[in-house]
């Protein structure tokens, strides 16, 4: 349980972050909040040579309002955003699902870009920003790109990001008027979800995305349904994400899971939203 | 931007609990082995090394932090505080540490290191809390002798003899 040797670098801009990462590639990593990769670090099913800790950037450590979307920096803790004074009226579905993710203990050092950079199938903040349509700055030192979340998360803890780029910030799209819901079933509170989901509902539809069941989030949209119609649609999605079987739960229990928590949310969505 | 290499032990500067101290690392060290092995500070308890069981809990720059998930070389230049800088003198405990003796707040004591030191940073913040802000902060740590139920009582006592004695917007010392 301690990590295997490697050296460290403490950038003092985003610049020379990148800069390392130009010239190591996948030997070195991005060190952040560290409340998943050093875990990974400590059992050591990560052995980087180098890691880069971007945490005394100033000018990563920011939340803006840029174009009707909320960008969140790469240094911003978890606890930072959850603070934010503006966050339930800007971004209520965050507001929702930031108190599930970890505890007090984790939140106050774990960054929003860290969680979605780690694309842990089960982690509130990857699903969110996959559930507003959101999107990862990425940059290297030649160029940066915007991968939206849906593409960026490939698979478990699989992302699209390439050795020599590093998540510069998220951005969470602001959307008035619509009515959302976010709930998941863990076997103590801050754990990782068995089954997370988060409803957003609008005039024109549903929308419900789950977390901790396939290996990355899903989303499925549909138009006004309620009723059978909705248990129909809902049974046949829980079918669809391929649950698998785990010492936390059967693959029955998480779709039974998907279909019951998934309607709770979704009626508590409808309700925010009436 | 200096590359420390891992082979080599590098001088960490910091305060702790007020006091300057400074000690040798190799980038690998955790602040948990750094604080206890190399400055001598055994307060802090080393639990299960991947931020779940919270007995390392201390704060950086008023940050609740596991000790476990940090590297000593990044706490350089920063405020860190440990559960041995929670009572006023050698024989003095404060108001939380004297509420969990007469609340029974720890039997084998293992977990109480990091419980307290949530609790210190949490009762600053939250002067009045309602017992399920002290349960929701309480899930960030295990305990397997109390059922959490004393822990909880001793935290809500203690807040209140907190309140009691000092106006609510000064800042205190729990």
């Amino acid at each position: 349980m301690k990590p295997a040797a490697f050296d460290y670098v403490r950038a003092s801009s985003a610049e020379e972050a990148l800069e390392v990462l130009a010239k190591e590639g996948a030997d070195a990593r991005i060190l952040a909040g560290g409340q998943s990769f050093m875990a990974m670090l400590n059992m050591r099913l990560a052995r980087p040579k180098l890691l880069v800790d971007i945490m005394r950037i100033g000018s990563l450590d920011r939340i803006e309002e840029i174009e009707g979307e909320i960008v969140v920096g790469a240094a911003v803790r978890q606890a930072k955003l959850l603070g934010w004074d503006k966050l339930k009226a800007k971004l209520p579905l965050v507001a929702l699902a930031l108190p599930w993710t970890g505890h007090v203990q984790t939140r106050s050092r774990g960054t929003i870009c860290g969680s979605i950079a780690h694309a842990d199938p089960s982690a509130e903040m990857p699903l969110s920003l996959v559930a507003l349509s959101g999107s990862v700055h990425l940059r290297s030192l030649k160029k940066r790109r915007r991968v939206r979340a849906a593409d960026y998360i490939t698979g478990m803890m699989n992302t699209a990001r390439a050795d020599e780029e590093m998540i510069e910030a998220v951005s969470f799209p602001v959307v008035a008027e619509h009515g959302y819901g976010f709930r998941e079933i863990a076997r103590r509170h801050g754990d990782f979800a068995i089954v997370a989901c988060a409803a957003i509902v609008s005039s024109k539809g549903i929308r419900l995305a789950v977390g901790g069941v396939a290996d990355r989030p899903e989303v499925r949209d549909w138009p006004g349904l309620s009723g059978s119609a909705l248990d129909d649609a809902l049974n046949r999605f829980a079918y669809e994400l391929d649950a698998r079987q785990d010492v936390h739960a059967t693959a029955r229990y998480r779709r039974e899971l998907v279909r019951r928590v998934g309607r709770a949310v979704i009626e508590e969505a409808v309700q925010c939203h009436a | 931007m200096p590359r420390l290499n891992s082979s080599q032990r590098h001088r960490v500067g910091f305060s702790l609990n007020g006091h300057s101290v400074e000690g040798d690392a190799e980038p690998r060290v955790l602040l948990t082995d750094f604080l206890r092995h190399e400055i001598g500070a055994t307060g802090t308890h080393v639990g299960c090394e991947h931020g779940v069981c919270g007995a390392c809990t201390v704060t950086v720059d008023g940050m609740l932090t596991r000790a476990c998930l940090t590297l000593a070389v990044q706490i350089e230049g920063c405020d860190v505080r440990t559960v041995e800088g929670l009572a006023t003198a050698p024989d003095r405990l404060s108001i939380l540490q004297a509420a969990f003796r007469r609340n029974h707040a720890l039997q084998c004591g293992f977990c109480t290191a990091g419980i307290l030191m949530s609790l210190d940073a949490f009762l600053r913040e939250v002067p009045t809390p309602a017992e399920d802000q002290i349960r929701d902060l309480l899930s960030g740590h295990l305990c397997r002798c109390t059922g959490y139920t004393p822990i909880v009582r001793a935290a809500l006592e203690a807040a209140a003899e907190l309140a009691s004695r000092q106006p609510a917007v000064q800042s205190h010392h729990v």
